[in-house]
């Protein structure tokens, strides 16, 4: 995580290599976006300048080069983050399926803003656009994880199980099983509840 | 060919062609900020929208090829509105800010909103703000005008061959930058400045000094380095305030160097603007008369065996000619232009310009380098050698250091004995040189100025003979020089008469006695304490090394300040123009040396600028057909012997210092401060 050195893992150098055999000789460039990730992921979340310089060396590429691709993507952060990145969808089905509230949770639960990491460096709250999954809305991500229809109450209960370190399943929060009806329904034939 | 419709005509144009460049044939205006003729195809800007019948919506014409039968609208409503709704989007987070800006008067984007815009905006909420970036000494930068057309970026990419700007961010936070803030590290940067349609990118050292109508612009030629290329200065009065560009395909395309274009404020420091004699070893001024009085006193009786001259690198060829000729009255045989002592050989024309032409270079297959860096030495000739090596199989060698080259460049050795190696096919790129169709080799000052240059030219013109450089039609043999006035004094003949001294002989003689008179012609590049106790007359319009020295010095007059010829490395004999007058009582070179012959009793023929022009033209050559390349007779030069271990180092240490006017620059002492100074800061690369 330091800001001033960086260099792939011996298992990133390993990953780097098998993402960079996917292209032709001499397209090794191809690979950026796949070792930014792995970039930054090893480096707790974020994008230091001797990262993008590590994965320019890598692929043989200039260093700005690197930095308009991770400069381009919301998905890369060029500053440290929280351990847990909370990403809460703002956009339209979200929002009207209650995602100011959801917000309004972070907000408070945290005590930071939009783009504020908390003291302890445990969270970082951002605002993101359309995460595709607007069938469970409203949704958080978290690192890698979708947690899905939440409230006030459910998310207020996400972010302390996050905060203690307490396992928290990712998937829908109303007890359904991933994005089927919220009433049970299981299939348009099954009449039951017409 | 293709049949298209242009704006109601039929024009054949040629296949392969975008609508835009078929609409420039068939004489049609079509705005544009993105596309450049010399740059990579963007499409970024949407300003030369055209109509484009059965296309739903009007296209991108800079980046859409034509097709039979197309019938393209330039002047349609659809076009028009097109323009209208682009030109308003543009100027969204434009500043209104032309009052104070440098790029005012010459602004594409003024003019096309005068031509193609609303006149009105209906945009009420507020602009963008982007941040100043550092570009360092000579770039700078008003981020905010940026409308992001990415001509830098892909300037800097393609021609200067340094990845150091990009595009970041996205959206409306887009912004042009470098990685790391830092200067600019092309030797070509200041190009982006006249790219740069907008202002966002202007000139640091001329920031806020005159507006564009104010200025006198005269058409000229650079002599900071051996290519000639073609400039245009803009004076104000007595004082020249920049030197932009000027097309000419065959040398310079539309690029110059950050030194020929900045290097002009050192044409107002270190002035020698009033002639100087020494009394008790301090100058004082005097009047011409009175230092031209000196000079006759000092040379009477004095036999010509102990009178020399040497002349500078950045001499004209008119007076330089007129030198010769007054030390042939003066029965002087002593005379050299080779300062560094390059073992270039007079007899040859062939042996000491550049054969292949800079132009020529494109047509060439493979190429290698002896002791020359040209990224450094003729940064405008390296980008057309970048230029071909793009355009892929160009194989380039080199022999001796490089520096840091814009081009894939594979260094074989470091001295002669690799060049004896590809003389004797050890190497598999004398193979290589054997294959190819239109092989060349660049012999740089590095190789030449050096006790066994006159071997290393031996050795490389048997090389280029034997690798089958020179044929009918075809010279791939080509010296690349460092001193704009060096060829040209070459071909008006400012070498040893039979019998004479080269420069290393006259400053031994000049130090053990038997040289009694020295006339330095604006030479500032040799060791002045080898002078010894010698009588020394300065030439030159520059306080620097050689005026130092002197005991009488006669003010002369800089490149913008007086009508001359310059012969470049090529061999193309180019005037330059006087675009400001001398300063103070300085005069014209030729009418010095003129007026200097009628006080020493040896009035030379000559009474104005034309009949020293007669003059060279009698000499045939370059000098008979002005800005054409005469092609050289093949012949033999150079001398059989033994080359010594020691490498090739190209003569140019410090690029942005390389004679007295650029050492005169502030600007070129901040290029030089900003390099070490980014070189420690960062380390990076790229």
């Amino acid at each position: 995580m330091s800001e001033t050195t960086f260099a792939f893992s011996p298992a990133n150098q390993e990953r780097a290599r098998h993402v960079m055999a996917k292209y032709p000789a001499g397209r090794q460039k191809s690979a950026v976006i796949a070792l930014l990730d792995l970039a930054q992921r090893q480096n707790g979340g974020w994008l230091s300048q001797a990262a993008v310089d590590h994965v320019a060396t890598v692929l043989g590429m200039a260093p700005i080069r690197v930095y308009e691709v991770a400069s381009f993507y919301t998905m890369f952060n060029l500053k440290p983050v929280g351990r847990h990145l909370v990403q809460v969808c703002t956009t339209t089905p979200c929002w009207l399926r209650g995602s100011d509230q959801v917000l309004g949770a972070c907000r408070k639960k945290l005590g930071v803003d939009v783009g504020g990491t908390t003291a302890d460096g445990a969270f970082t709250l951002v605002e993101v656009e359309c995460l595709g999954a607007c069938v469970n809305a409203p949704v958080v991500q978290v690192g890698d994880d979708y947690y899905e229809d939440l409230d006030v109450a459910s998310t207020e209960r996400l972010l302390d199980d996050l905060a203690h370190d307490r396992a928290s399943a990712p998937g829908p929060r109303v007890g359904r099983k991933t994005s089927a009806p919220v009433h049970g329904r299981a299939t348009l034939l099954d009449g039951k509840n017409r | 060919m293709v049949k298209l419709t242009i704006d109601g005509e039929v024009y054949d144009v040629p296949a392969g062609l975008t609508v835009l460049q078929a609409s420039e044939i068939a004489g049609k205006e079509i705005p544009r900020f993105c596309y450049h003729e010399r740059l990579a195809i963007a499409g970024n800007c949407r300003m030369c929208l055209v109509e484009v019948e059965k296309s739903p919506k009007p296209v991108a014409s800079c980046a859409w090829p034509i097709a039979e039968g197309m019938v393209v609208k330039t002047q349609s409503e659809m076009t028009k509105r097109a323009r209208h709704g682009v030109m308003e989007f543009l100027l969204i987070n434009h500043p209104l800010d032309c009052p104070i800006c440098d790029q005012g008067g010459e602004c594409d984007l003024q003019d096309q909103a005068m031509a193609y815009g609303m006149g009105a905006s209906r945009f009420e909420e507020l602009k963008r703000a982007v941040p100043e970036k550092d570009f360092g000494p000579l770039v700078k930068t008003f981020m905010t005008r940026c409308i992001h057309c990415t001509r830098c970026v892909r300037f800097l990419d393609d021609v200067a061959g340094v990845e150091e700007l990009g595009a970041v961010n996205r959206g409306e936070k887009t912004e042009i930058a470098t990685y790391v803030e830092r200067s600019l590290s092309s030797e070509l940067s200041g190009n982006i400045v006249d790219l740069c349609p907008v202002g966002a990118l202007t000139s640091k050292p001329y920031a806020f000094a005159a507006r564009p109508w104010e200025l006198t612009k005269t058409e000229s030629v650079d002599v900071l380095d051996a290519v000639g290329a073609a400039i245009r200065v803009d004076a104000r009065g007595p004082q020249v305030l920049r030197v932009l560009p000027r097309l000419n395909e065959d040398v310079n395309e539309e690029w110059i160097s950050d030194k020929t274009r900045f290097a002009c404020d050192g044409l107002l420091r270190q002035r020698l603007d009033v002639p100087m004699v020494r009394d008790d070893g301090r100058l004082r001024p005097a009047s011409w008369v009175e230092a031209f009085g000196r000079i006759a006193d000092r040379l009477k009786g004095a036999p010509g065996e102990r009178i020399a001259a040497l002349a500078g690198d950045l001499v004209d060829a008119e007076s330089t000619y007129l030198l010769r000729r007054l030390l042939d009255a003066l029965g002087s045989p002593h005379r050299d232009c080779r300062q560094d002592g390059a073992a270039l050989d007079p007899s040859c024309r062939a042996g000491y310009v550049f054969n292949t032409t800079i132009a020529g270079i494109e047509a060439a297959d493979a190429c290698l380098l002896i002791g020359t860096d040209p990224r450094r030495e003729a940064p405008v000739l390296n980008a057309r050698l970048r230029k071909r090596w793009l355009a892929g199989r160009f194989p380039v060698v080199a022999v001796g250091d490089v520096g840091t080259p814009t081009l894939a460049v594979e260094t074989l050795g470091a001295g002669p004995r690799t060049l004896q190696d590809l003389l004797d096919g050890k190497l598999p790129f004398a193979r290589v040189l054997k294959d190819a169709k239109a092989p060349m080799m660049i012999l740089g000052m590095g190789a030449l100025a050096r006790p066994d240059g006159a071997h290393v030219l031996h050795a490389a013109r048997t090389l280029a003979e034997a690798a089958g450089m020179v044929r009918e039609g075809w010279n791939g043999f080509n010296v690349l020089h460092t001193a704009a006035g060096r060829v040209g004094a070459l071909d008006a003949g400012f070498v040893p008469d039979a019998g004479g001294r080269d420069t290393m002989g006259i400053l031994q003689g000049a130090g053990d006695g038997s040289i009694a008179v020295v006339i330095l012609h604006g030479a500032d590049e040799i060791d002045t304490r080898r002078l010894g106790s010698a009588f020394v007359v300065y030439i030159g319009h520059h306080g620097d090394r050689g005026a130092h020295r002197a005991d009488v010095i006669l003010p002369g007059a800089a490149y913008t300040e007086k009508d001359a010829i310059y012969v470049n490395t090529e061999g193309r004999a180019q005037i330059g123009r006087r675009a400001a007058f001398p300063p103070g009582e300085a005069r014209a070179d030729w009418a010095i040396v003129r007026a200097l012959s009628e006080a020493l009793g040896h009035t030379l023929p000559f009474d104005d600028l034309a009949a020293v022009r007669r003059g060279l033209a009698g000499l045939g050559g370059a000098f008979a057909a002005i800005g054409t390349v005469v092609p050289a007779a093949w012949g033999a030069f150079g001398r059989a012997g033994a080359m010594a271990e020691a490498s090739f180092v190209s003569p140019i240490a410090e690029f942005y210092m390389t004679d007295p006017i650029s050492r005169a620059s502030p600007t070129m002492a901040q290029c030089i401060a900003a390099r070490a100074g980014s070189a420690k800061a960062t380390g990076t690369h790229g």
